[in-house]
């Protein structure tokens, strides 16, 4: 982890209150698919956790849905501001643990990841299922299809319905969608969020319960096995 | 010519333990040391205050535990800890690897026999400088609150603490009182041998859209820079009261606020909420203090506790 100073370099809305931003870093660095950031706004005392959507050289994309106050504060900054962002956190997915033709699951905001992950897995010929709440949330469906994996879209649905029972399942979306989904699942690596506080494991505001104990969901986790889980 | 001066002395002593510097990370925002190890050399700190330790290991309350205020935060972590063996054999040993110098084991109980179990470990680690004894998180039912926010039952537990342990003993009081210098003196009169303060302010928030609480347990310790000019007041109503050194913390966030909790009459200061959202942030504050004390034509921070006029 460090702390770094990005630039913005586009900040857009590409769907219903989904708005993608691109920031260039002062220099490149790896990232796992399924780690995060920790952004700072200005006024507010907490900084904002947001999942990794691609890393390309420098240039990280982040895609966020504006909730409450600080994600609505995030769509007024412009090209060119600077960024103030703790990178990169948390484990990330286990690539070697995935299977040829895994399932991918995103729900909503959980979808960024998954692009994250697609793209490093896309010779795995992973099959990706999306879920939206509705038309004007879609996003990300072509850059999916670019990138030359399988690709379904659910709209209004269960999206972990579209998923073959005891498929090998990597998802990211809400509990209730994670819950479905390691139902079907014969193994798996979900991402989880909590309200958190440091992000990078000092704090012991984000612990969740496990099969033996407990695991910082930002720096344990955010993406946590199957065979972990107290579920 | 001007002479060159001599480079200011950072140095404070607290009931006999020495420190370079007065920065100390506070418990419950630097764990153990290790996520900050990975970040700039921790030897660089006065000292370290590790996460409060309980006999038991706690897991502590239900997530949501976190919820942002203005210019602060409000913590229901419930003392989550792996338990007194457990930090004698696997954390003190760890953090004596990443940092060489004393540390100072802050200690939660339940119980007066709890306290008294947990003094007496940490009194015989070698590693271990001070004893703060925190009779204030309000996180927890029934737990350490009743002790803080009760003269007598904080002197009882002053009381029996200073009979098992011979190292000295901080007791970190709980600002959710009226009087907060009636309690320090109480556990003056009752051995202790230096006062921390403050702990956190109980608070809460609510989700006005789901109209519920945004924390599992409802409300918290609100802490962070929010909570500064109130800390800094109960710091010097406790040094106008009690003959003791004092660790002060609340908010503090940057040198010039190290300087004035000194002022107020802190000997040494602690820094809490704000290594979580600048995990750094005790670094820039050593290096910026030099600087800072000539501007302001301060030689040794020992004078100028408690100066305010
Ligand atoms: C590991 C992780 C990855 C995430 N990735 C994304 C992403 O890629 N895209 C995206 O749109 N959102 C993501 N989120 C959720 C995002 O962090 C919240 O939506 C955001 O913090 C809301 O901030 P706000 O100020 O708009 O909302 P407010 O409700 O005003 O925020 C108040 C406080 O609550 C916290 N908070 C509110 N909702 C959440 C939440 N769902 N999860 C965690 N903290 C929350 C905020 O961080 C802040 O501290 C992620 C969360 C986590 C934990
Ligand atoms: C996440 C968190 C956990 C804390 N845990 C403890 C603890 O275990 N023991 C304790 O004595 N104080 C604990 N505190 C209180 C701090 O040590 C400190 O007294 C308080 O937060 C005020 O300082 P600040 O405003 O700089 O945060 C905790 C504070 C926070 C924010
Ligand atoms: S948010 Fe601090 S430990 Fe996870």
């Amino acid at each position: 982890m460090k702390q770094q100073i990005a630039e913005i370099i586009e900040n857009k809305n590409i769907a219903r209150s989904i708005w993608q931003m691109r920031i260039r870093f002062p220099e490149a660095f790896d990232v796992k698919a399924g780690q995060f950031v920790q952004i700072s706004l200005p006024g507010r005392f907490l900084r904002r956790p947001i999942s990794i959507c691609d890393m390309d050289g420098d240039v990280m994309t982040l895609v966020y849905k504006v909730v409450g106050g600080g994600t609505d504060q995030m769509t007024r900054l412009a090209e060119g501001e600077q960024l103030d962002v703790l990178a990169p956190l948390g484990n990330g997915y286990d690539l070697d643990q995935i299977p040829e033709g895994a399932a991918l699951v995103g729900g909503g905001v959980g979808v960024p990841p998954m692009y994250c992950l697609a793209k490093a897995i896309a010779d795995k010929k992973p099959v990706v299922y999306l879920g939206f709440a509705s038309e004007e949330e879609v996003f990300f469906k072509e850059a999916f299809e670019a990138l030359g994996v399988e690709t379904h879209l659910n709209i209004g649905g269960y999206v972990t319905d579209d998923v073959p029972d005891g498929a090998y399942i990597c998802a990211c979306g809400p509990e209730v969608m994670l819950r479905a989904a390691n139902a079907k699942a014969a193994d798996g690596q979900y991402s989880f969020e909590a309200r958190m506080a440091c992000g990078f494991g000092a704090c012991m505001g984000c612990s969740m319960h496990v099969k033996d104990g407990y695991k910082r969901v930002c720096k344990d986790g955010p993406v946590i096995g199957k065979e972990e889980l107290a579920w | 010519m001007v002479e060159s001066r001599k480079t200011p002395d950072m140095s404070v002593d607290l009931a006999g333990m020495h420190l370079d510097n007065p920065v100390i990370p506070a418990s419950g925002t630097f764990g153990f040391g290790r996520e900050y190890a990975d970040l700039y050399d921790l030897n660089i700190l006065g000292s370290i205050s590790f996460k409060g330790t309980t006999r038991d290991p706690r897991y502590g309350n239900e997530l949501p535990r976190i919820a942002e205020c203005t210019a602060g935060m409000i913590n229901s972590v419930g003392l989550q800890n792996p338990g007194l063996e457990a930090v004698l054999a696997e954390e003190l040993p760890a953090l004596a690897k990443i940092y060489s110098k004393k540390v100072i084991a802050n200690i939660s109980g339940f119980s007066v026999d709890e306290y008294v179990a947990c003094a007496e470990a940490f009194d015989q680690a070698d590693q271990v400088g001070i004893l703060e004894i925190n009779v204030s998180c309000p996180n927890v039912h029934g737990g350490g609150i009743a002790f803080g926010q009760d003269p007598k039952e904080a002197a009882r537990v002053t009381a029996a603490v200073r009979k098992a342990a011979k190292k000295p003993i901080f007791i970190k009081l709980s600002p959710n009182v009226t009087d907060i210098a009636e309690i320090a003196k109480a556990c003056e009169a009752a051995g202790a041998d230096g006062i921390s303060l403050v702990n956190t302010f109980l608070g809460a928030r609510i989700d006005i859209k789901r109209r519920a609480f945004v924390i599992a347990n409802k409300k918290g310790g609100f802490s962070g820079p929010a909570i500064f000019p109130i800390a800094v007041r109960m710091v010097n109503d406790v040094y106008n009261a009690v003959d003791l050194p004092i660790m002060g913390m609340g908010g503090i966030a940057s040198a010039e606020d190290v300087i004035e909790m000194i002022m107020a009459g802190a000997d040494a200061i602690q820094i809490g909420a704000a290594n979580l959202v600048d995990p750094w942030v005790c670094k820039k504050i050593i290096e910026r203090l030099p600087s800072l004390m000539e501007e302001l034509g301060i030689s040794s921070l020992k004078e100028i506790k408690g100066c305010a006029k």
